[in-house]
């Protein structure tokens, strides 16, 4: 095992967001206020409880989800994108690094990234609203696999993109429309029946609730089924990448 | 003697179907300087690449120090530095970062002391803390030969380490370099400047469109094709080789003011007191003559041009 290889690839990830804090740490926290301050205060003040829980405390968990989703896929794809364009990937593929090394190098320092922001984003929910964690175990438990899972995903799309549009295309295209209508600022209940059932197969909502549920011990699905599919996408992801390894694709000719 | 590298039915065929190495064998001597010489795309690159793990070959077998590099990589790849052809650094790493980075990602733990030793080596100790997008190009590469030797390996390979480097730093590079080989380090660089070549490689190989035309030990291969030429200066320049001599290997060059006559410096029979009497009875006269043997390029671009 080449520790000081993953350590040095790590290392670097983390001195590259350490460059860039104000990208990586401000600019979530910055619109994580400015969703509390418009949903939370302004429109949350003319809503009702949802579940019991308060509109601002409600939405919580969703805004946390989405910065982890979009920054997770941000970071690890930037993080194995640079690289490949710059040219630098040829020392990574002729150092004696095993494919796994490499990637708890790369997909690593990106879900460390995100839980720390994730976590941010809780102190900065704070001085807005009170809310409390009734399974924290549980909590950090999401927190985390989803961090490492949309890291991974993030990885195949750095491998994958061979230009700076398509890097931004998938979290744009899809990631942000499926947070938003995975019912981050809503209930899904509070949809019509037909736009509930569409909503079933939006696996955002499952991440979503599983999360809300660790906050609040309510959730609008099975919170078994949301870890399974949390599961299930780790391990597509997984596959992917042994792919991309096994071939090469968009890494070595 | 066990070679340090060989290289055994190597081929690749790229995605696009283009055939850039076409079953090479070639076999690197432990601490040998070897050159590889060949025209723009005859596949030096592609060669390098695989044997470092940046490039997947189609076909054949590649030992490095008796690992092969694709079951025994961690192994192989230990020994192995390379300084690619492309200048790729990170922007905004310090010169410092990316070799103590270098050095981790090979799985050796810190030494500072070396890699100080290495950049006062490289000219390079007052730069460690500048960002690399400060340096100029030269200082770049030289940025790129410390991260290749930041694991002390055993094998450095440099695509082209003097393209586009001033003639002083490349005096200098030459000198590190015969240190490195001096330390035991075997060196294998691809270069277009063959007087680089002739300078510097114990043995050269030539590879053109896929495959090793040569491989020769320096001076027996300038012994071996060696030509020399007779240059004679004419007293009158002519519009042509008359008829009569139109037989021998000559040329008119330089407005017609110079005659060349090309012969094999190791034959017995040189021909040039026939050529002399020939000229004579042709009332060619000439003022002044010279003879010189023909440099590596004239070898390499003769044997280049013969195959293709
Ligand atoms: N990734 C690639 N895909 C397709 N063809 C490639 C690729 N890389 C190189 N080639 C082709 O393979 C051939 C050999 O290229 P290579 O870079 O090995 O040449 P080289 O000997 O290093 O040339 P130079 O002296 O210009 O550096 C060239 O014809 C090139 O176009
Ligand atoms: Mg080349």
């Amino acid at each position: 095992m080449n520790l000081h290889g993953v350590s040095a690839l790590y290392k670097f990830e983390m001195a590259r967001s350490r460059r860039t804090l104000m990208q990586s740490i401000a600019s979530p926290v910055i619109s994580t206020s400015l969703y509390f301050v418009v949903f939370g205060s302004a429109i949350g003040s003319h809503m009702t409880e949802i579940d019991g829980i308060s509109y601002g405390a409600f939405i919580i968990p969703g805004l946390m989800m989405l910065a982890l989703l979009t920054q997770s896929i941000a970071n690890a794809s930037f993080g194995i994108y640079m690289p490949k364009f710059t040219g630098t990937i040829y020392e990574i593929l002729s150092a004696p690094i095993s494919h796994l090394e490499m990637l708890i190098g790369y997909v690593g320092a990106a879900a460390t990234k995100s839980i720390i922001l994730g976590l941010i984003i809780l102190l900065t929910a704070r001085f807005f609203v009170t809310y409390s964690v009734e399974h924290p175990i549980w909590m950090i438990g999401f927190l985390i696999l989803t961090s490492i899972t949309f890291s991974l995903f993030g990885f195949i799309i750095g491998v994958w993109a061979d230009g700076f549009e398509k890097l931004q295309l998938i979290p744009l295209m899809v990631i942000t429309p499926l947070t938003f209508l995975g019912g981050s600022f809503y209930s899904i209940k509070m949809l019509p029946p037909f736009w509930q059932t569409v909503s079933l197969f939006n696996p955002v909502v499952y991440l979503i609730n599983g999360f809300r549920w660790s906050f609040y011990g309510v959730s609008d699905v099975n919170v078994g089924i949301s870890l399974g599919m949390t599961l299930v996408f780790m391990a597509a992801c997984i596959a992917a990448i042994s792919w991309i390894f096994k071939t090469g694709y968009r890494l070595k000719s | 003697m066990q070679p340090i590298i060989s290289v055994n039915n190597l081929s690749k065929t790229y995605d696009t179907g283009f055939q850039a190495l076409k079953g090479v064998n070639l076999a690197i001597n432990p601490g040998e300087i070897f050159a590889l010489l060949g025209p723009n795309g005859a596949g030096k690159t592609t060669m390098i690449s695989i044997v470092c793990g940046i490039v997947n070959a189609t076909q054949g077998q590649v030992l490095a120090g008796g690992h092969d590099i694709r079951r025994e990589y961690r192994a192989a790849r230990s020994m192995i530095g390379l300084v690619p052809q492309e200048l790729s650094t990170d922007a905004f790493e310090s010169v410092l970062a990316t070799v103590s980075f270098s050095r981790g990602l090979f799985g050796k733990p810190p030494n500072p002391a070396y890699i100080e030793k290495l950049l006062r080596d490289l000219s390079l100790w007052d730069k460690r803390n500048s960002r690399i997008m400060e340096l100029s190009g030269g200082m770049k590469r030289r940025v790129m030969i410390a991260k290749a030797l930041s694991h002390e390996p055993k094998i450095l390979f440099l695509d082209e380490p003097t393209a586009g480097v001033d003639v002083e730093l490349r005096r200098d590079m030459w000198e590190l370099v015969r240190g490195l080989r001096d330390n035991g380090v075997t060196i294998i660089l691809t270069t277009h400047y063959i007087e680089e070549a002739e300078e510097m490689a114990d043995r050269i190989g030539v590879i053109n469109k896929g495959e090793i035309v040569l491989v020769e030990e320096k001076h027996a291969l300038m012994e071996k094709l060696g030509k020399k030429q007779l240059r004679l200066h004419l007293q009158n320049p002519l519009d042509q080789i008359p008829a009569e001599l139109s037989g021998l290997p000559l040329e008119l060059t330089n407005e017609g003011n110079e005659l060349v006559y090309t012969f094999d410096s190791q034959s017995e029979h040189t021909g040039i007191a026939g050529l002399l009497r020939q000229l004579n009875s042709h009332g060619i006269d000439f003022k002044d003559l010279s003879s010189r043997e023909s440099s590596l390029e004239e070898i390499f671009v003769n044997l280049v041009r013969g195959r293709s």
